[in-house]
């Protein structure tokens, strides 16, 4: 099993749906988010490009935070989804220094927080939180280890990048471009 | 043109807009580690090279300085950590390739070593000392094998000294810190501070003029490595490139190049230069100086790495 998501950068509208479903179902103290929405503006008027991106942890393949975790607090738990066990973790900052997309926070309970790929529901048959509540559909999440899953699918028949690929870290985030 | 913008508004406490997750209690923490590093490094090696009553200093002394820089930076630690009543959890697992990891337990052998280092040596800070009971038999069993606790001290100090470097080095996420120039700069500042301590502590003229220059090229060896480091910088990708000019133009220019390496490394360079050609100088300014120098390379490396990041 390998999980993995993929959001549709020609769909996504941003309109932060996903980063208040997210917050909401994963009770994310006020003033933190576990996801966000970026918006990069290419180029000089008039010719412009935007790409919208939902972006969160990036349940990375060879994951810095795992690495340097000094207790395994971080670890890599069901289908690669990269998850801290809060009662492990002494909040020592470390795997917030060494994760490049800074998708990870200190919790105000010492502890450091971040996205699950909300694990609790997938479980449960449901999707992600975020991708449950993406009102344009421009998110997928799946395994990739099934050849019909929908981000199988997703990737196999559309252009799609990572982010920052050259930092070594094997991303499983996906955005088609 | 590029812009980007983080429309959801992501502004994590200590993530934005910028990293401030590590505050004064790590580049403290590590300055003492490195520090006391200098200081066992030195008393061991003097022991081992039987030059213990020329050095007294060094062996006898110093150390007792250590043990208090270790404490101080163990507290240091301590308040870093933002799930404080779990800081046991660093010690039910080894990970070795975690650094933090490996700086816990390399800590948990020094500091019983210069405990026990000191323990020996307690008549040079309190004449009348006796141990006694259990603790003298102890006593007499470590001064018999203070060889063999010699070269464990030796060498746990040198992996101490690196690893208050690596500790940063392992972070490929910020590329101001992504340089295993690191690791050695580190250690041989820490090496430096320590013999500038020992100045500092000393009273005989022979053993203030011996680190006098132990220290001066301790410092030639930094200044080495700094320029290597820059070099390594400059000829990297963009993110490095943009990391090295924080300190070339960017605004810890003024801070790195004034307080790190004019005031704490060639301006204390020059002053030993002239005490060796038999200028009058009091040892204990530039040994002062190295000491404020070293503190401000932690201080500086650790908040910059915190600002320089991966684009995307």
């Amino acid at each position: 099993m390998r999980y993995a998501m993929a959001i549709d950068t020609k769909k996504c509208v941003g309109c932060s749906d996903c980063v208040v479903a997210c917050q909401t179902e994963n009770n994310v103290p006020i003033g933190y988010c576990r996801d966000w929405v970026v918006e990069i503006l290419d180029g000089t008027y008039p010719k412009l490009e935007v790409e919208i991106r939902s972006e969160r942890c990036c349940h990375c393949e060879n994951a810095p935070c795992v690495r340097c975790c000094p207790t395994g607090a971080s670890h890599i738990s069901d289908g690669g989804a990269v998850l801290v066990k809060p009662r492990k973790c002494i909040g020592c900052g470390a795997c917030i220094a060494s994760c490049p997309y800074d998708a990870r926070y200190p919790h105000p309970d010492g502890h450091v927080d971040k996205c699950t790929f909300c694990l609790h529901r997938v479980k449960e048959g449901l999707q992600p939180a975020c991708v449950a509540a993406c009102p344009t559909k421009c998110m997928y999440f799946g395994d990739l280890d099934n050849p019909r899953s929908d981000i199988s699918m997703v990737l196999k028949n559309r252009k799609w990048k990572t982010l920052i690929p050259e930092a070594g870290t094997n991303p499983q985030l996906y955005f088609l471009i | 043109m590029r812009e980007v913008t983080i429309i959801s508004g992501r502004m994590n406490p200590r993530i934005d807009p910028h990293l401030e997750i590590w505050h004064w209690e790590i580049p403290l923490y590590l300055f003492l580690g490195g520090l006391a590093a200098g200081i066992l490094f030195f008393a061991a090696l003097s022991f081992l090279l039987n030059k213990e009553d020329r050095f007294s200093t060094a062996v006898r002394i110093s150390p007792f300085l250590a043990v208090i820089a270790i404490f101080i930076g163990l507290a240091a630690l301590l308040l870093d950590l933002n799930h404080k009543a779990y800081f046991w959890q660093l010690y039910t697992t080894i990970r070795l390739e975690s650094p933090m990891s490996w700086g816990a337990w390399i800590l948990m052998l020094v500091t019983p070593l210069s405990l026990i280092w000191s323990a020996i040596h307690i008549n040079s800070i309190f004449p009348s000392w006796e141990w006694k009971g259990f603790l003298k038999q102890l006593e007499i069993f470590f001064v018999k094998y203070k060889k063999w606790i010699a070269w464990a001290m030796l060498f746990s100090s040198v992996i101490l000294g690196v690893y208050t470097g690596i500790l940063f080095s392992a972070f490929n996420a910020r590329p101001l810190w992504n340089t295993s120039i690191l690791g050695p700069l580190f250690l041989v500042s820490g090496l430096s501070t320590g013999a500038a301590m020992n100045i500092i502590l000393s009273k005989d003229h022979a053993e203030k003029a011996l680190f006098s220059r132990i220290d001066l090229g301790l410092i030639g060896i930094e200044l080495f490595l700094i320029v290597h480091m820059f070099m390594g910088f400059l000829a990297s990708t963009q993110v490095q490139i943009d990391a090295a000019r924080l300190f070339l133009g960017g605004h810890y220019t003024a801070a790195f190049w004034v307080l790190v390496v004019g005031m704490g490394l060639v301006f204390p360079a020059v002053l030993e230069i002239l005490e060796i050609k038999k200028y009058k100088i009091p040892a204990a300014v530039p040994a002062t100086l190295v000491l404020i120098g070293g503190l401000m390379l932690r201080f500086i490396i650790a908040y910059a790495g915190q600002e320089s990041r991966w684009l995307y």
